[in-house]
């Protein structure tokens, strides 16, 4: 098998890998990095979402070996010294999730959303980005709610390009 | 999916070589149809020859009267690509309706064009705008291209590099979408240049994308009012579970209008 190398969440990882073998299998299976979850594995669902060279991507779609040499950021990679970053801490303080299933890929959109469109996110904007990303508890409210919330603080904060 | 070499071509030439000495290859581009009808066993190359690689077949540039986009460009960046904006727009905002804002970071034009999805965005844009396909062999009119369903002219080794827009005085697509798949169920691209108007429909006809030439002689004037008494026969017409083949006739008029609104800055 192939010998794969690439940086995840800033660190250098290498680690063998089929043609086959998907991104988020590597990441899940090979990594253990199983923040990054697999929900429809048709490219649907947006559970899988992670950033290669800072622009989100359904892992499930993307073969592992076609990533050699690029560098990856996960949900695991978002929190800095222990502080969880400003997304995240949105989506908990505006209770963006319920069962969490989907929540790893919510965020992972939402960054690269505010990295494409702005700190300053309306509504409308909001649920248009999002259609890549599928919910089946919350109707999405919370999450809209948490996305704008969580752009605005990554602009006060001048995180715009944080997790990169 | 079943177990493949995955080969990452440098070079166009190389690809090609490598498409044509190995008998089981299929070429990778944003792998957004081909990597999902793999994971179902519906296709099982024996060889992926990956694109993605190859840093020629990327960007975006104007040549005289043309916008010319490399294969491997994702529709992401065709979407908000400065030099579609000034010179094309709605060749911009057609990239920009398919699929979501992850898929529009990997699915390539020249992957789309040569998959020819009876249901695909940009063959509509190619026949209304009259592109030329330029493969490392040779250039293909869009009117030859796309030859049926998933079917096109190109040849065994024949690989896609760019596409050529020619810039036309008006375009606009209008795209009735699924809300699942956000495939076209019915998109209409209308384009006119000096005197001549082009009409494409895709998502409709049983054998691909195709030109509506009714429409096309029926602008007296460049205006939907001029296409309002044509009716689109459902003989031809793919009838699923989404819309059956009458609804999908139907829906390719109020398209094609709202195309051509669209076109003079107008909405219907």
């Amino acid at each position: 098998m192939p010998t794969l190398s690439m940086t995840v969440n800033g660190k250098p990882v290498s680690g063998e890998a089929e043609g086959r073998t998907l991104l988020v299998q590597f990441l899940r299976e090979t990594l253990r990095l199983t923040g990054t979850h697999v929900g429809c594995d048709t490219s649907q669902c947006g559970a899988c979402l992670v950033h290669i060279d800072g622009k989100a991507v359904k892992s499930c779609t993307t073969l592992a070996l076609a990533c050699a040499g690029a560098s990856i950021t996960t949900i695991e990679g978002l929190a800095r010294d222990g502080k969880l970053h400003p997304m995240q801490e949105a989506f908990r303080e505006n209770h963006g999730l319920q069962c969490g299933f989907c929540t790893p890929g919510m965020i992972m959109s939402a960054i690269d959303m505010v990295n494409r469109k702005g700190t300053d996110l309306d509504e409308q904007t909001i649920r248009h980005e999002l259609e890549g990303n599928i919910c089946r508890c919350t109707g999405y409210h919370n999450i809209v709610k948490s996305i704008a919330a969580g752009a605005a603080a990554m602009g006060k904060e001048g995180l715009r390009q944080a997790a990169e | 999916m079943y177990a493949f070499d995955y080969i990452k071509a440098t070079s166009l030439d190389q690809a090609a070589k490598l498409l044509s000495e190995k008998e089981e290859a299929k070429l990778l581009a944003g792998g957004h149809t081909l990597l999902p009808t793999m994971k179902q066993r519906l296709a099982a190359p024996g060889v992926l020859v990956d694109l993605s690689g190859v840093s020629d077949l990327r960007g975006i540039a104007r040549e005289g009267d043309a916008v010319v986009i490399g294969a491997m460009t994702p529709h992401g960046e065709v979407a908000t690509s400065a030099v579609v904006r000034a010179a094309i727009p709605s060749l911009a905002e057609l990239a920009s309706v398919i699929g979501d804002p992850a898929v529009r970071h990997r699915g390539t034009i020249g992957g789309s064009v040569a998959n020819n999805d009876p249901a695909a965005d940009y063959p509509a844009a190619c026949l209304a705008l009259g592109a030329t396909i330029v493969t490392n062999k040779r250039s293909v009119a869009a009117d030859d291209f796309f030859t049926g369903l998933f079917e096109t002219a190109l040849e065994d080794g024949e690989i896609v590099a760019k596409v050529s827009f020619p810039i036309p005085d008006k375009m606009g697509y209008a795209k009735f979408r699924n809300p699942a798949s956000r495939y076209a169920l019915v998109g209409v691209c209308v384009a006119q240049k000096g005197s001549t108007a082009r009409v494409a429909v895709t998502g409709a006809g049983s054998n691909g994308v195709f030109r509506w030439k009714e429409a096309e002689a029926a602008f007296a004037t460049f205006d939907p009012a001029s296409l309002e008494k044509l009716t689109m026969s459902p003989a031809g017409i793919n009838g699923d579970i989404h819309a059956d083949a009458e609804y999908r006739a139907h829906l390719i008029g109020v398209m094609a209008r709202r195309a051509t609104a669209k076109a003079l800055g107008k909405r219907l």
